[in-house]
Order: structure tokens, then C-alpha cells, then sequence
């Protein structure tokens, strides 16, 4: 227990939190795993956790305790991973998954943001429902609607192709150059850089509108074909 | 026989999911299906009374997961359809003395001898909603055409869609149609347009509803209630039938396009 760092490792996926576990005995391994989470509550609200266990022999039980000690803690299990085919059927029998390559959708993101630069957008192929949130350093593309309780902040521009119901910022470091393009533009709150949008006069148009920065003031365009 | 297990929910509360959850429960098994249904709001049971059956508990889910009975012996038989059971929900206790896991040992034991499982989840996102989307084969989302129910029902989509339970459709509740056509009430469409789920039926308000609830007789037994007849045919769709949407529904060539957003996204 003395040194939790190297019983068990973390790593993000786009989909979740990878928890791999060395050959130290379970209940020591899953005593560390649990006080790592405590330990750190708010990086772990809400997530989604897949275990690779190694060749290690996981009972029901014991796979259903830790389950239930993570669901307490509102981190949920989604995978096993494990060399043993019993431990993956065991896995399998709880409704659990037993592969992480698939890409599977989830609430919470993270993103690699080493890279990122002018020229980098996040792309979002699906709605954002209420509750979602997705904060990226470089722009935002979001195949789908933006729906009322859901949220974009990003550093550069934000389009939508669908419905903006939801409450984006672009330019959130202060890029006033940012923009926000929707195919329905009715967000419930915009903001570029530091200055918002009034949103409580306008009305669905049926058209593209853009938002941009003009005179220290949020406006709202139409898009013209040619412009 | 292997029962299909489903979680009525909403998110948001007071918005008719227990009395969907009777309804149901009431119309499928007066077909001649085997129905169980199970209260998941552990701390705040009320299944048992909008079903009538309170006056008959003796033991409750909670004590069947803590190994007190067994599952057989909390399982109230309905007063008058023979082939219809309630596990009640523990009022003494709260939802952490129930996990995932217990929810879904409890359903994997009443499968081999149901035709489905109706589970009535708590309303909120936390624990207890946890405990009752655990086990689901199938969850329907109760809402009401109004903006808070309808966002609460969008978070609880993208939490069951990031948990991948595919299978949801919506019940839109407590429908007025003299107010949708005044603007004043959202429309079935507005709200299909927004959650973007396949509607599996509309329930037209009803104050029968409330009458029978206190009763402890499911307005499904009401053959002169439309809200009855909507959950009749609810229950027909879920058992797989093809059932047209009621009269109230298609004004305004409303069923057309109803059937085109239900069949936009499966």
C-alpha cells in the first residue's frame, strides 16, 4: 500500500479512464485503486472506468464488490480487460465489456491537447444533450444539435450543423476574431471572447446565421451565398 | 420464457412514471402476459399504492437483497389479474442499500418466469436511477410537454445513450390538447424534435388518472378513459404491435409526421 503510483496506472482514452493493474494481490490492488479515487474525487466524478487486470483470475464477487464501490463513488465500470477467457466471461456475464478499442460514446471528455494549434478542430459527430459538455483549446465542429442544458466552450470557433440550443462560448481566451456558425442559431446563451450575445429577442429564422465580434458587440449575419 | 426487463424513468419527478409503470404493468397482464414490477424508489414507495396492494406487504425488495426472504415471498399477487406481481421498494431505507448488481441478480432470477420486468425508477440521476437502468433490456422515458421535463428527459438520453442502452423510446404524459393548439403547451412534435427518440405513445391528460391512482385502480382498467386506452396501446406496442396512435394525435395530419420522426432515428 506504500506506493500506490506503481501497483496501478492510469491513462486516458477518448472514452474513458484505462486503470491497469500490476501482479500485486487483488484486494491490495483494489484497496489502492479505491483510496486513489477517494483521494481524488473531483478528477474521478463522474467516470468511466475500464480495468485491465492482466492475467490475474477475477471472481464474480469480487468483480461485482468492486463494481459496487466504484458505482458509490459515481465512477462507473465498463470493461475488463483481462488474458484470462474465464475472467472475460465472468466480465461478459455481468454485462460488462471486455474490449476498449471500440470507440464508445461518453459524457465527460478529455482530449490530447498537446498539439493543438490554429488549425485544430474537435469534431463532434452526434447531439449534444443536456449535461453535456465539451471544452477544447482549438475550434469545434459539432455534427448534430446543441440541445438546451448542454455546453461548448472552446478557444477558437464553434460550428454547428443542426440546431443551437445550448450555451456556447467561443473565443474563450479572448480571441475576439471567434465565431459561432449554426444552421439554427437560438442559443440559450453566446459569448465571443468576453462579450455576449442579447439572445432574449431573437427568433428562429430557418436560415445559417453566423455570431461575430463588430464594434465590441455580438452580431448576428445571415449567410448569404457568395459572402 | 425470458423476460424483457424495463425501466420506466424521466429524470425529472412528478411527471407520471409510477402511474405509467401500473398502467402498464395493469394493461399487459389483463392480455394474459406474465408481468412483475419492481419498485425501484427505495425510501419513497409508492407503487404499491397507486396498485392498491400497500395494505398487503410484508416483506420488500430490500429484504430480499439482505437475504431475509426469499425473492418469492415478497412478491405481492395483484388483487384481480392473476398474472401480475409487485416487489414493493423498502420505505425505512435508502437507495444505498441497493446496488446495480442486486438489480440485476433480482432480474436475471425473475426472467425464466415473466414475460417482462417493469422496473419504476426514482426520479434524479443519482444512485437510485443507477440501480433501476442496471438491468434494463429496454427503458422508456416519461415526460411532459413542458421545457423542464423535456431537458431533465434529454440529460437522462445522453446518460442511458453513454451507458449504451439503445433501446429508449419516449411517452410524452399528461398531453393538453386544447393548449398545444392555443401555443401555450409544447407539441408532441417540438418535443420528438428536440429528444430525437422514437415515441412509443401519447397519454392525453386525464383527471381519471388521478381519481383511480388514489383509488388503487390503474386507469388502464377504465374502459371509457382515454388515457386508459393510451396505455392500452402502449402496452400492445410493447408487446411488439403495431398499434395507430389515437384519434386526439393525428389532428392536423399530426400522425404523418409523427411517424416520420419516429422512424428518423432508431
Amino acid at each position: 500500500m506504500n506506493d500506490i503510483a506503481s501497483l496501478i496506472h492510469i491513462k486516458g482514452l477518448r472514452d474513458g479512464l484505462l486503470v491497469s493493474l500490476s501482479d500485486a494481490p487483488w484486494e491490495e490492488q483494489s484497496a489502492a485503486l479505491l483510496s486513489q479515487i477517494d483521494g481524488q474525487q473531483a478528477f474521478f466524478n463522474g467516470a468511466r472506468l475500464a480495468l485491465d487486470i492482466g492475467n490475474q483470475i477475477l471472481k464474480v464477487n469480487e468483480m461485482v464488490e468492486l463494481r459496487d464501490r466504484l458505482s458509490e463513488r459515481n465512477v462507473s465500470l465498463w470493461a475488463i480487460i483481462s488474458e484470462s477467457p474465464i475472467t472475460e466471461k465472468t466480465a461478459q456475464l455481468l454485462g460488462l465489456a471486455t474490449r476498449v478499442s471500440k470507440p464508445r460514446p461518453g459524457e465527460s471528455h478529455s482530449f490530447d491537447t498537446r498539439n493543438v494549434n490554429e488549425e485544430t478542430a474537435l469534431f463532434v459527430n452526434k447531439t449534444l444533450r443536456s449535461g453535456a459538455r465539451i471544452e477544447f483549446s482549438g475550434h469545434v465542429v459539432v455534427l448534430g444539435d446543441v440541445n438546451p442544458g448542454a455546453e461548448i466552450v472552446a478557444e477558437g470557433n464553434v460550428i454547428v450543423w443542426g440546431r443551437l440550443r445550448g450555451a456556447v462560448h467561443a473565443g474563450s481566451k479572448g480571441d475576439k476574431s471567434a465565431v459561432v456558425c449554426a444552421l439554427d442559431l437560438l442559443p440559450i446563451r453566446l459569448q465571443v471572447a468576453d462579450d455576449a450575445m442579447n439572445s432574449s429577442t431573437r427568433k428562429e429564422t430557418g436560415k445559417p446565421e453566423m455570431a461575430f465580434i463588430s464594434d465590441q458587440k455580438v452580431i448576428v449575419e445571415t449567410w448569404q451565398p457568395g459572402n | 420464457m425470458t423476460a424483457q426487463v424495463i425501466t420506466i424513468s424521466s429524470g425529472k419527478g412528478g411527471v407520471g412514471k409510477t402511474t405509467t409503470v401500473a398502467n402498464l404493468a395493469v394493461a399487459l397482464a389483463a392480455d394474459g402476459v406474465k408481468v412483475v414490477c419492481l419498485d425501484g424508489d427505495i425510501g419513497l414507495r409508492n407503487l404499491d399504492v397507486v396498485m392498491g396492494l400497500e395494505n398487503r406487504i410484508v416483506y420488500d425488495i430490500v429484504d430480499v437483497i439482505e437475504g431475509r426472504c426469499k425473492l418469492r415471498q415478497a412478491m405481492i399477487r395483484d388483487k384481480h389479474l392473476p398474472e401480475l406481481y409487485l416487489i414493493p421498494a423498502a420505505q425505512t431505507r435508502d437507495k444505498n442499500a441497493v446496488s446495480p448488481s442486486d438489480m440485476q441478480r433480482i432480474c436475471n432470477e425473475l426472467r425464466p418466469d415473466f414475460d417482462f420486468v417493469l422496473i419504476d425508477s426514482p426520479a434524479g440521476i443519482e444512485r437510485g436511477f443507477r440501480n433501476a437502468i442496471a438491468p434494463a433490456d429496454r427503458v422508456l422515458v416519461v415526460t411532459n410537454p413542458e421545457v423542464s421535463a423535456v431537458r431533465d428527459a434529454d440529460r437522462v438520453i445522453g446518460i442511458l445513450e453513454a451507458e449504451e442502452k439503445r433501446s429508449t423510446a419516449l411517452i410524452i404524459n399528461r398531453l393538453n390538447q386544447a393548449l398545444v393548439k392555443q401555443h401555450d403547451m409544447l407539441s408532441p412534435e417540438d418535443v420528438l424534435d428536440l429528444l430525437g427518440i422514437p415515441l412509443i405513445g401519447i397519454v392525453p391528460e386525464d383527471e381519471s388518472v388521478i381519481v383511480s391512482s388514489n383509488r388503487g385502480t390503474p386507469v388502464a382498467q377504465d374502459t371509457k378513459s382515454r388515457a386508459g386506452l393510451a396505455f392500452r396501446n402502449i402496452a400492445k406496442r410493447i408487446k411488439g404491435e403495431e398499434i395507430p396512435f389515437l384519434d386526439m394525435e393525428k389532428q392536423a395530419g399530426l400522425w404523418d409526421r409523427l411517424q416520420k420522426m419516429t422512424g428518423r432515428r432508431s
